[in-house]
């Protein structure tokens, strides 16, 4: 196995159940250095809940997950932060890891918000926050990043500039990354691999293999069919509330 | 010098006040502040225990609050009782045991009151080399767990995708509140010492705007609340105890006048 296609991390067949109900079950993907892998998925349908795994944030799982890094950057999906800290944006960025003040500036010029290096991190906007969160996960030079809708709340410029970026620390950092996005187009572009969630795995593949799949376009309709491809497709099965299968 | 009832108990004042600025930080962040209580509740049946069995008192406090600690995180686990509530049905029946624990020890005179509140002028010498030794002990521990411990209070789900151990230092964290009971219990007493915790981080909150800042000035605003309380209890003749944290109260009640003032400059 050469270094260019090293896993960093693997799921097999991983499953989380909470409460007796499973918010995912049986997935299996694995992300290599250099590569990204993206999770697509109507709402609900288990991308975060994968990531978590992926993470090792969720301990009690079905299944198993192999890691073989521990330089992660994680972005999450939500994050709620206690405001009775007093919490800088630079104080932010060295959270969990020891930066020197160059390689803070250097992050947070990349995602263009350098200007709010001393601000407390209360006083950001939803899209300011988001860069920040972004410029966090990358300052480390992680090996893995872990990007649960990193442009979310961020302009409509800003959100084109970021996934840019994205590919471009993925080819630099030689890093892979497992990312959950709602845009398809983007996605479909800048991705090497494509899992399609929905409770389990719907297929997979790289992005023309997926857009031409049939649950796929189930999943997503016409529209989200045809910016990639036109395929004619047939059901054979539907989705319960739960991401259960229902064979037609 | 330390023959001095009055300089003693500055000694044993300073070395708890540098120990709870940084500790009453987290109290603050980590909304732990009757987690605290609840510990120094215990701390009853721990002295009463200590009497009792003729143990070391400041071991067997830290042993009974470590033990709650232990109890209170297992019973979150298997009740579905929120943490309030067992928070106060912890607190309540340790305190309410070690009094009844008293009531059997009619043979020795018990200093209620200076247990509930202190008596930071009766400390010996012996009571500031534990107050010394083990404070330095927990800033170390704590030194030692910061990073995991400060990142999951900030967000728990990060701190464990990056490679922290954040369970651990919660754990350790909690045995470190247990310690600074026990060790501060004779000075402060067990009504008062969440006082020292809160009080001037909650201050340090209002005027700074960092975290090393706050934990600074926490420390700072318990060493002065030392120095001003022992003073006016030296000078008007009250309890030591109350003296302190009646001082770190004033410290509060100035710094809420800094935020007034920055919100009029901020207009």
């Amino acid at each position: 196995m050469g270094i260019e296609n090293k896993i960093l991390v693997k799921l097999k067949s991983a499953g989380f159940r909470l409460n007796d109900k499973w918010l995912v079950q049986g997935v299996s993907l694995q992300v290599e250095k250099g590569k990204i892998v993206t999770l697509i998925g109507p709402n609900g349908s288990g991308k975060s809940t994968t990531a978590k795994i992926a993470l090792g944030i969720y301990k009690k799982i079905d299944g198993e997950v192999e890691k073989y890094t521990n330089k992660i950057g994680y972005v999450p999906q939500k994050i709620s932060i206690d405001w009775t800290l007093p919490l800088r944006v630079k104080d932010f960025m060295v959270l969990t890891d020891n930066l020197d003040d160059s390689t803070i500036s250097e992050a947070l010029s990349l995602t263009g918000v350098i200007h709010l290096k001393d601000k407390n991190l209360g006083d950001l906007s939803g899209g300011e926050f988001q860069r920040v969160l972004l410029a966090r996960a990358i300052s480390k030079k992680p090996e893995l990043l872990v990007l649960d809708e990193p442009v979310q709340g961020v302009d409509f410029t800003g959100e084109i500039a970021l996934y840019e970026l994205i590919k471009k620390i993925s080819e630099n950092l030689n890093c892979g990354i497992l990312l959950i996005s709602h845009d398809l187009h983007t996605v479909m572009s800048a991705t090497d691999h494509v899992v399609c969630l929905n409770g389990h795995v719907c297929c997979s593949g790289s992005p023309i293999d997926v857009a031409k799949n049939r649950e796929y376009k189930a999943l997503f309709g016409e529209q989200a069919s045809q910016t990639l491809s036109i395929y004619e497709h047939k059901h054979d099965h539907i989705h319960t509330s739960e991401g259960k299968i229902k064979k037609n | 010098m330390l023959d001095d009832f009055f300089i003693r108990a500055l000694f044993a004042g300073i070395g708890v006040a540098l120990v709870t600025g940084p500790l009453g930080c987290f109290v603050v962040w980590r909304r732990l502040s009757y987690f605290g209580d609840t510990l120094a509740h215990s701390a009853l049946l721990g002295v009463t225990l200590a009497y009792s069995l003729e143990f070391n008192i400041v071991l067997s406090v830290f042993i009974i609050s470590a033990l709650i600690a232990l109890i209170l995180i297992n019973l979150q686990k298997r009740t579905n009782l929120p943490g309030d509530a067992l928070l106060g049905l912890l607190a309540h029946s340790s305190l309410a045991v070690g009094l009844v624990v008293i009531g059997f020890l009619s043979f020795i005179r018990f200093d209620v009151m200076g247990l509930l509140f202190g008596d930071i002028l009766a400390v010996n010498v012996n009571d500031i080399i534990i107050i010394w030794i083990g404070g330095a002990i927990i800033l170390l521990v704590l030194r030692f767990i910061w990073k995991s411990l400060f990142a999951s209070t900030v967000n728990y789900e990060l701190a464990e995708a990056e490679g922290l151990d954040p369970d651990k230092a919660k754990a350790i964290f909690t045995i470190l509140m247990a310690a600074i009971i026990a060790i501060s219990i004779k000075m402060v007493g067990l009504l008062l010492i969440t006082g020292m915790l809160i009080i001037p981080a909650a201050m340090a909150r209002n005027i700074s705007n960092s975290p090393k800042q706050m934990i600074l000035f926490s420390v700072i605003g318990g060493l002065l609340s030392v120095v001003i309380g022992l003073f006016t209890s030296l000078e008007f003749n009250t309890a030591s105890g109350p003296s302190i944290i009646a001082a770190s109260l004033f410290l509060f009640i100035l710094s809420l006048l800094k935020i007034k003032q920055s919100i009029k400059l901020k207009n």
